[in-house]
C-alpha cells in the first residue's frame, strides 16, 4: 500500500536533519513530475531538489546536431528520429527548419520505423538519428541485429546514445554543486538494474534510490532517501518495484553489449565523459552513418547566453537563466531544455513559472 | 523521452504479438522479453515491450500515464 501524500509530506517535514540536502533527479520524467504536482513546495525548504542530465535530448551537443545537418545536406539521405530532437537547435538551425526546407526528415515513433522504410525503400539511404539512455539503447540494438542478420544494406544508424551511470560518476566528482543523494531514474533501471549504481554508495557514499514517477512514489523516495541519509548507510534501493528488479532487463543489457562497446561520449554542458557512450563494434561498423557520410569538421557552438550546460549540472534552476520566459519560451526555445517537454526549462516554464514564491 | 505504458499482451506471433493499452490495440515487438507469455503485462517503449510487470502493478501505473499523456495532448 502506498501512503499519501500528506503522510509522506509530513514524515519528510518531520525528518529534521538540520542541514541543507542537494537531491539531483537524473530523469526528464521525474524533472517534469516534480514540477506538475508542485513537490518542490510541498517539501522541507532544506531539501534541494536539482535537476540532473535526465532528458536525453538536452545533452545532446550542438555539435551531434550540425553533423547530422551536414549529413542530410551533403547526401541523399532519409533520416527518421524521435520527434523531440527535432527542434533541437543546432549552430545555425535546426532538423525541424530543414524538414520545412524540404530534406528528407522523418518523425519516427519506433525505431523499428526506420528499418521498415529501408526495407521498403532499398534504392534509399535511410538513417536513424538514434538518441537516448539505456532504456532506447536496447531497441536500437535489436534494429542493428536485424539490419545485419536480414543484410540490410541502406541502413545506417548516427549514433548519440549516452550511460546514465557514468554521468553520475562525474558529477559525484563534481566540487561545484556537492550532490547528498540521487533520485535513480525508473525506466533507464529497468533495463540496467540496480547493481550499475553500486559504486555511488560504496566508493562515493551516495545514497540512490531508483524512483517511480507519481507524486507518491517521489516523496516516498525522498523519505527513503532521507533514511539513508540519517542513518548514514548510503545504498541503492528500489522503490519502483512494480518495474524495476534488481538484475534489469539481462537480455537487452546482453545485446547492448553484443551490438557496441563503451566508448567516450560529449554531454551537452557536460564534456566528454569517459566510457559514457556507446560506439558500434568493429563487426557492425558498417552501418555507422558517421563512417558511411563522412563530412568536414564544423565549428560548432552553444546557443548564446543559454545556460543549459550549468542547468544540466544542477549548478543553475533554469529561472536563473537570463533568456528564461523572456526570449527562451516553448515556442520559441533557444536552447535544448526548453525544447524537450522533459527538459528542466521546459519542465520550470510550464509549471512553476508563476508560482509565487519563484522569482522571475 | 524514455516513457514506458504498461500494455496486456493479447497475441503472440514469433517476435511480435498484438498488445492492449488504455483500450487501444497495438503491434509491439517483443523481442527484448523473450519469456514474455499471452495474458503478460508488459511496460511498452517506442514500440518495443522491455519488462514483464504483475498485473495489478500495471493497473495502477496505467491509471497515471492515462492522466499524463492526456495532458501532454492538449
Ligand atoms: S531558459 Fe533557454 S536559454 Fe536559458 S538555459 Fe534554459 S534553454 Fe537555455
Amino acid at each position: 500500500m502506498k501512503s499519501s501524500i500528506e503522510e509522506l509530506t509530513l514524515s519528510l517535514t518531520g525528518n529534521k536533519l538540520g542541514r541543507r540536502i542537494n537531491i539531483m533527479e537524473v530523469c526528464g520524467t521525474h524533472t517534469m513530475a516534480i514540477s506538475r504536482y508542485g513537490l518542490r513546495q510541498l517539501i522541507p525548504e532544506t531539501i534541494n531538489l536539482i535537476s540532473g542530465p535526465g532528458c536525453p535530448v538536452c545533452v545532446t551537443p550542438a555539435v551531434d546536431i550540425d553533423l547530422i545537418l551536414e549529413i542530410t545536406k551533403q547526401y541523399e539521405v532519409s533520416l527518421f528520429t524521435f520527434g523531440d530532437m527535432l527542434r533541437v537547435p543546432g549552430t545555425e538551425s535546426s532538423l525541424y527548419l530543414k524538414k520545412a526546407e524540404g530534406r528528407d526528415i522523418n518523425i519516427c515513433y519506433s525505431p523499428l520505423d526506420a528499418l521498415d522504410y529501408a526495407r521498403e525503400n532499398p534504392d534509399r539511404k535511410v538513417i536513424f538519428l538514434a538518441i537516448g539512455f539505456e532504456t532506447t539503447i536496447p531497441l536500437t540494438a535489436v534494429i542493428v541485429k536485424r539490419a545485419y542478420l536480414e543484410k540490410i544494406n541502406n541502413f545506417y544508424i548516427f549514433n548519440t546514445h549516452k550511460l546514465i551511470p557514468e554521468a553520475l560518476e562525474l558529477l559525484a566528482n563534481d566540487k561545484e554543486i556537492k550532490i547528498n543523494a540521487f533520485l535513480c531514474p525508473g525506466h533507464v533501471s529497468a533495463i540496467i538494474g540496480s547493481e550499475p549504481y553500486r559504486f555511488l554508495a560504496d566508493r562515493y557514499k551516495i545514497p540512490c534510490v531508483i524512483s517511480g514517477f507519481e507524486p507518491e512514489d517521489i516523496l516516498q523516495s525522498l523519505v527513503m532517501i532521507l533514511e539513508q541519509i540519517k542513518k548514514e548507510t548510503p545504498e541503492i534501493e528500489i522503490q519502483y518495484k512494480r518495474v524495476v528488479r534488481e538484475e534489469g532487463n539481462p537480455s537487452a543489457v546482453k545485446l547492448i553489449y553484443e551490438i557496441f562497446d563503451k566508448s567516450d561520449s560529449t554531454w551537452r554542458g557536460l564534456g566528454s565523459i569517459p566510457g559514457s557512450g556507446l560506439k558500434l563494434k568493429e563487426k557492425f561498423s558498417g552501418f555507422d552513418a558517421r563512417i558511411r557520410f563522412p563530412v568536414k569538421k564544423i565549428k560548432s557552438a552553444e546557443p548564446a547566453g543559454c545556460e543549459c550546460g550549468n542547468v544540466l549540472k544542477g549548478i543553475k534552476k533554469p529561472f536563473e537563466c537570463r533568456l528564461f520566459s523572456k526570449t527562451c519560451r516553448p515556442e520559441s526555445p533557444v536552447g535544448p531544455c526548453m525544447v524537450s517537454s522533459e527538459g528542466s526549462c521546459a519542465a520550470y516554464y510550464k509549471y512553476e513559472r508563476e508560482l509565487k514564491n519563484i522569482k522571475i | 523521452m524514455c516513457l514506458a505504458i504498461p500494455a496486456k499482451i493479447i497475441k503472440i506471433n514469433k517476435r511480435t504479438a498484438m498488445a492492449e493499452t488504455l483500450g487501444v490495440k497495438k503491434e509491439i515487438d517483443i523481442s527484448l522479453v523473450p519469456a514474455v507469455r499471452i495474458g503478460d503485462f508488459v511496460i511498452i517503449h517506442a514500440g518495443f515491450a522491455i519488462q514483464i510487470i504483475e498485473k495489478e502493478d500495471a493497473v495502477s501505473i496505467q491509471n497515471y500515464w492515462k492522466e499524463y499523456l492526456d495532458e501532454k495532448q492538449h
